[in-house]
């Protein structure tokens, strides 16, 4: 590998997947025609904006068909300080589409001495989901939702995308992955527009067990061997994964709760 | 057809390190060295857009003297060269001493080769794991790579800003002692460098993956006073 410098006319700029390309590694190749195997897929998250902030959470399984590949996915990623991104959709593709993010975002503000703007970073990742449009064709779709504290607005704000790329920015809450039906309507019946960040990670978490509950393709809080869905808060202090005990305990209290019914 | 005159390579090579030296000491210079958490860069630099100092990956930084454009041109080829080769392998795949070695290339073949060498000396610093770990490239004009310990200064004048570092350095000192003893070396004779006018950035062993933090000029007062 050796230093590559452009001239002033093809300067890549701070665009780290055109300077991926430049240098022969292109992502998003679209995959050979015919049929796929079958590749683990991740599932349910949800976004919730709050009172200074949002909180976003995932489930932990990835499944190939009927089967569970994995058990310890991460879908729920800070992709920096002050966002966080998470995904549902072909893991390959989408943890590849993660790190990518991670790194342009990173790689941006080295170049360019400053960070992209949220608005940019969500733009950034909507390109991101438009490359990867002939795989998603072929069952490679990855649905991410981005997150973040906009410092501008000293709110937090919420996108979710679609395969064509399509970036739409949601109010209140989103939900993404198979599970997302239950998810979206456990957060609709329970959303308010004062809901403070405790609450708000009650809401999220209440929306996965509501998920995982009914879609087989999510899991739930795995307590035999103690993994459970990630948590994250993001607000004027950055991302903050939630530590397993308290999620945890709000698993345990939803339990309570459901035993009660 | 005319003849060009024949030049012995040993003045060519002499015109172009003087060419070098005389674009480099119009600049103003930079001292690093080593402190209880890391490595400390100082700068003399008025301007507080057009940086001397910059991040380049997880541990390491650059930092640069002579022509602005030049170093900076440098700069963006080193982030680009890092986030590529952590992209392909692992962010634990980079580190400074490769990076070193492809600046060497780069300068050197603009000495030998290009119609005026890059007026331009850099350093690349790379945080260890601990302190013994910490290293220093100074790279010169003509793409000589200078494997430095505690400390290092480049730019015009460095030999005497070295000297001066030397009686000044002291292991594990604390950031405030450090840059003390790095704006103190950067003083020559009577002029006194006010800290509005310095660029300070440091590699901190401080658990963050990211170790490249700028001193904002509110605190460099503080430092100093």
């Amino acid at each position: 590998m050796s230093l590559v410098r452009f001239g002033p006319g093809d300067d890549p700029g701070p665009n780290f997947g055109e300077l991926l390309r430049r240098a022969g590694m292109g992502p998003f190749a679209p995959p050979p025609d015919g049929l796929l195997l079958p590749v683990p897929h991740a599932t349910t998250c949800v976004a919730i904006r709050c009172s200074g902030g949002v909180v976003v959470a995932g489930d932990r399984r990835a499944t190939s068909g009927n089967l569970i590949s994995h058990r310890e996915m991460e879908k729920v990623v800070a992709a920096d300080r002050f966002s966080a991104v998470a995904i549902a959709g072909a893991a390959g593709p989408a943890m590849e589409m993660v790190k990518l993010f991670q790194l342009q975002i990173e790689h941006y503000e080295k170049i360019e001495g400053t960070s992209l703007s949220l608005e940019g970073k969500a733009n950034q990742l909507s390109a991101f989901v438009r490359s990867n449009l002939p795989a998603a064709m072929q069952g490679l779709l990855v649905v991410p939702i981005f997150a973040g504290f906009d410092h501008a607005t000293g709110a937090g704000r919420i996108w979710d995308f679609d395969a064509t790329g399509g970036r739409y920015e949601e109010r209140d809450y989103v939900a993404t992955g198979s599970g997302s039906l239950h998810a979206a309507a456990a957060v609709r019946l329970g959303w308010r527009s004062d809901l403070g960040p405790v609450e708000a990670v009650t809401l999220a978490c209440r929306a996965l067990w509501e998920a995982a509950d009914a879609d087989s393709a999510t899991g739930g809080p795995d307590l035999a061997r103690g993994i459970f869905p990630i948590v994250a808060t993001v607000d004027v202090d950055g991302f903050r994964r939630l530590d397993d005990g308290r999620v945890k305990s709000t698993f345990e209290r939803i339990v309570e709760e459901v035993q009660e019914r | 057809m005319s003849m060009p005159f024949y030049v012995p390579p040993e003045q060519m090579m002499k015109d172009r390190a003087d060419f070098a030296r005389k674009g480099i000491s119009r600049g103003r210079a930079l001292a690093a060295l080593q402190y209880v958490d890391g490595i400390v860069m100082v700068a003399e630099n008025p301007s507080t857009t057009l940086r001397k100092i910059s991040e380049i990956y997880d541990r390491i930084a650059f930092a640069g003297v002579g022509k602005y454009n030049e170093f900076d041109q440098l700069r963006v080829a080193g982030v680009r060269f890092a986030d590529l080769k952590g992209y392909q392998f692992s962010r634990a795949d980079v580190d400074a001493r490769g990076l070193a070695n492809q600046y060497a290339q780069v300068i050197s073949q603009a000495f030998t080769h290009e119609v005026k060498p890059l007026e331009v000396e850099i350093l690349v610093a790379e945080l260890g794991w601990s302190a013994a770990d910490d290293q220093l490239f100074h790279i010169m004009y003509d793409g000589t790579v200078i494997d430095e310990r505690r400390f290092s200064a480049i730019g015009g004048d460095a030999e005497a800003i070295r000297s001066r570092l030397d009686e000044r350095y002291r292991p594990g000192a604390a950031l405030a002692d450090a840059v003390k003893a790095a704006v103190e070396s950067l003083e020559t004779g009577d002029r006194r460098i006010s800290h509005d006018e310095l660029e300070v950035a440091v590699l901190q062993r401080d658990g963050d993956r990211r170790c490249f933090h700028r001193i904002d000029p509110g605190s460099i007062g503080q430092i100093l006073s």
